[in-house]
């Protein structure tokens, strides 16, 4: 066990796979020679080469569909889309390739991964902090994830590295930094599909996504000082979704709140919600809150942009008003 | 002259464009009767491209195609049956009748394959050559895309990315001189596109697109630098779609006359023409009409195959609740 910054757990995660498997390789803008922005690839184009860490031109819509069908032929691509913002230039080669040749073509398997960020708080203004997941999660045929520990950082990425699907993996430009435990062991994994219980609690449960479960434990703090029992659920696996994990909660609890970082309308909460709704209404006593961004651009000026974004506050506010 | 197909090849060569013919002229009277579903976009008068640019290739190379791609199929490999199958939406076609006509893909034969959103195949093949060049083989992949294709940004993002990366990609370039209803002079300032080529430092080449010959010769060419390791390569190939976009088109903006000059040029009159001699007329004619009895017994055999049942796919549907 060592403790490594969320970006370095990464790069252990890719540097392991790379050495176990010669078909893994690593293509995106500024990720060889200068390592990524966020400099989670530092140093892999020195140890594993051009051939196998290369910069590309700015071309996303082409390189997603290249990875499709790299994924298609006998390789297992993992491409870096720099900003979640840049997602809707992908969005034909998720949607209308990625999506379909499971399905429609026989022995054809797609063994890549998307690596991108999103989300707010940084100052990086309308069109780098946005959190697109409802774009991508709504797409079947995806695995989509969103760690937010280092530990599940590199132990997510490992499978879905090995995952013989597209998995799109959500990063978070302010979790890069963050410190923790991560095992040396190379055989480590996360499971994809499986919630983690941040912190246990008996009243309600929050159902959180990367950052948010952050604010979310928070939020449980901040509750727990008006003797309010929160649970706290990082789904880690935004789809397919830990359905499990948050039925036996909210058998327990009766009340959700869900949090996430994207848009209200049509977004991951609604979807939480509604899938909340499906498969555990008899044991709710009071309706499911959202916590979300409004649906308006992230603006730049601090004071405007932490008035937008949701936060431990917001988060204990829904959760007072739904107990209610 | 180099590069040049044998007669064998040039004879297999003839039988396919055949096949391709009546295969389209038979699903065009399928379609008039009511016995298909949904649009079907014939090549008929541009089988010399599909059918003479895949014929060097080996069953490992890789192709992909686009919603008009009956000769690419067939000109890779893919029995007809299977084809006709797929298209009448039966459970013997290629893809279960998953597909249809437009996506149709065949891993085991190199073809995945159809595409249907206009200019996705030049991005899908040039992810093909990147994955044999990290795997390190001497594969190939060949991208068929048309005119209107040739259009969209990421037909200029894939060239630059196959030339800059020299991936074993072929661009084949099918100008057929519409997308859709649109002709080419109103979506781009120059009639030959080749010239953008240049641009990238990529080799390219105009031929005649009704000569199968002239196609294989200029397609070979590219397909042996491709497998050298010296990059991609762009074949202009200038054809006429003799008709219309799909089974929906109404006509009325195919000049008569433009339609005439290129029907006296039709790729088969021109093979036929050219191998006569060699062959004799006998023959070929005997090669004709197998080809087509072959089609024939294809499509009465996929309109007795049984209709496909609907299973869920988990996978996509992970939730039962989907259902």
């Amino acid at each position: 066990m060592a403790k490594l910054r969320y970006a370095e757990a990464l790069n252990q995660a890719l540097r392991e796979e790379m050495q176990r498997d010669p078909s893994v390789f690593l293509f995106g803008e500024d990720i060889a020679r200068y390592g990524g922005v966020f400099k989670v690839t530092r140093g892999l184009m020195d140890e594993f080469g051009e051939g196998r860490v290369r910069d590309t031109p700015i071309s996303e819509q082409t390189l997603a569909a290249m990875a499709v069908t790299a994924a298609m032929t006998g390789t297992r691509p993992i491409l870096e889309i720099m900003y979640a913002d840049f997602m809707p230039l992908v969005l034909d080669a998720l949607i209308n390739q990625a999506s379909i040749y499971e399905y429609l073509w026989n022995d054809v398997s797609m063994p890549f991964v998307l690596r991108t960020q999103g989300g707010g708080g940084a100052g990086a203004g309308a069109q780098h902090s946005k959190s697109l997941d409802s774009l991508v999660a709504h797409i079947p045929g995806l695995k989509v994830v969103a760690p937010v520990t280092p530990a599940d950082a590199k132990g997510l990425l490992k499978t879905a590295i090995r995952d013989s699907q597209p998995v799109i993996f959500l990063e978070h430009k302010l979790l890069y930094n963050l410190r923790d435990d991560v095992p040396d062991d190379p055989d480590f994994t996360v499971e994809i599909g499986k919630a983690r219980t941040v912190c246990e609690g008996a009243d309600i449960s929050i159902f959180a996504t990367s950052r948010m479960v952050l604010e979310s434990h928070k939020a449980a703090e901040l509750l727990a000082a008006d003797g309010i029992s929160a649970e706290v659920i990082d789904l880690r696996s935004l789809r397919p979704l830990d359905l499990s994990a948050i039925k036996t909660s909210i058998a327990k609890t009766h009340h959700a709140v869900v949090v996430n970082e994207g848009w209200r309308f049509c977004g991951y909460a609604a979807e939480l919600s509604a899938t909340i709704m499906d498969h555990a209404f008899d044991d709710l006593d009071g309706p499911v809150a959202r916590v979300t961004l409004p649906d308006m651009p992230v603006p730049y000026s601090e004071p405007l942009e932490m008035a937008v974004l949701p936060n431990a506050a917001k988060i204990a506010d829904a959760a007072r008003a739904t107990l209610r | 002259m180099k590069n040049s197909p044998s007669t064998t090849e040039r004879i297999e060569m003839h039988r396919k464009m055949v096949l391709v013919r009546r295969l389209e002229e038979r699903l065009g009277e399928l379609h008039k009767a009511g016995k298909t579903r949904g649009p079907i976009h014939r090549c008929d008068g541009q089988e010399a491209v599909g059918v003479g640019a895949t014929a060097m290739l080996a069953t490992s190379d890789y192709v992909t195609s686009t919603h008009r791609g009956h000769a690419h199929y067939v000109g890779k490999g893919l029995g007809v049956h299977g084809i006709a199958a797929e298209i009448l939406g039966r459970e013997t076609g290629y893809c279960g009748g998953r597909a249809g006509h437009m996506l149709i893909g065949e891993k085991a034969s190199g073809v995945i394959g159809g595409n249907a959103i206009v200019g996705a195949s030049i991005p899908a093949a040039t992810g093909m050559a990147l994955s044999i060049q990290v795997r390190g083989g001497s594969d190939v992949a060949m991208c068929f895309f048309g005119d209107g294709a040739a259009q969209t940004g990421i037909c200029h993002e894939s060239m630059n990315i196959a030339a800059l990366w020299k991936l074993p990609v072929v661009f084949v370039l099918e100008h057929n001189q519409y997308g859709l209803t649109v002709h080419h002079s109103v979506q781009s300032p120059v009639a030959d596109l080749s010239i953008r080529g240049a641009g990238y430092a990529i080799p390219s080449e105009i031929v005649d697109g009704n000569d199968a010959v002239a196609v294989y010769r200029a397609v070979a060419t590219a397909v042996e630098r491709a497998r050298r390791g010296e990059g991609p390569s762009l074949v202009e190939a200038k054809t006429y779609r003799m008709q219309g976009f799909s089974t929906s088109d109404m006509g009325g903006y195919q000049g008569e006359e433009d339609l005439a000059a290129w029907a006296a040029r039709d790729p088969i009159k021109v093979s036929f023409a050219s191998l006569v001699d060699a062959v004799g007329q006998e023959r070929l004619e005997q090669v004709e009409q197998e080809a087509v009895a072959e089609v024939d017994a294809a499509i009465e055999a996929a309109l007795e195959a049984p209709l496909p049942t609907f299973a869920v796919f988990e996978k996509t549907a992970p939730y039962a609740e989907s259902f």
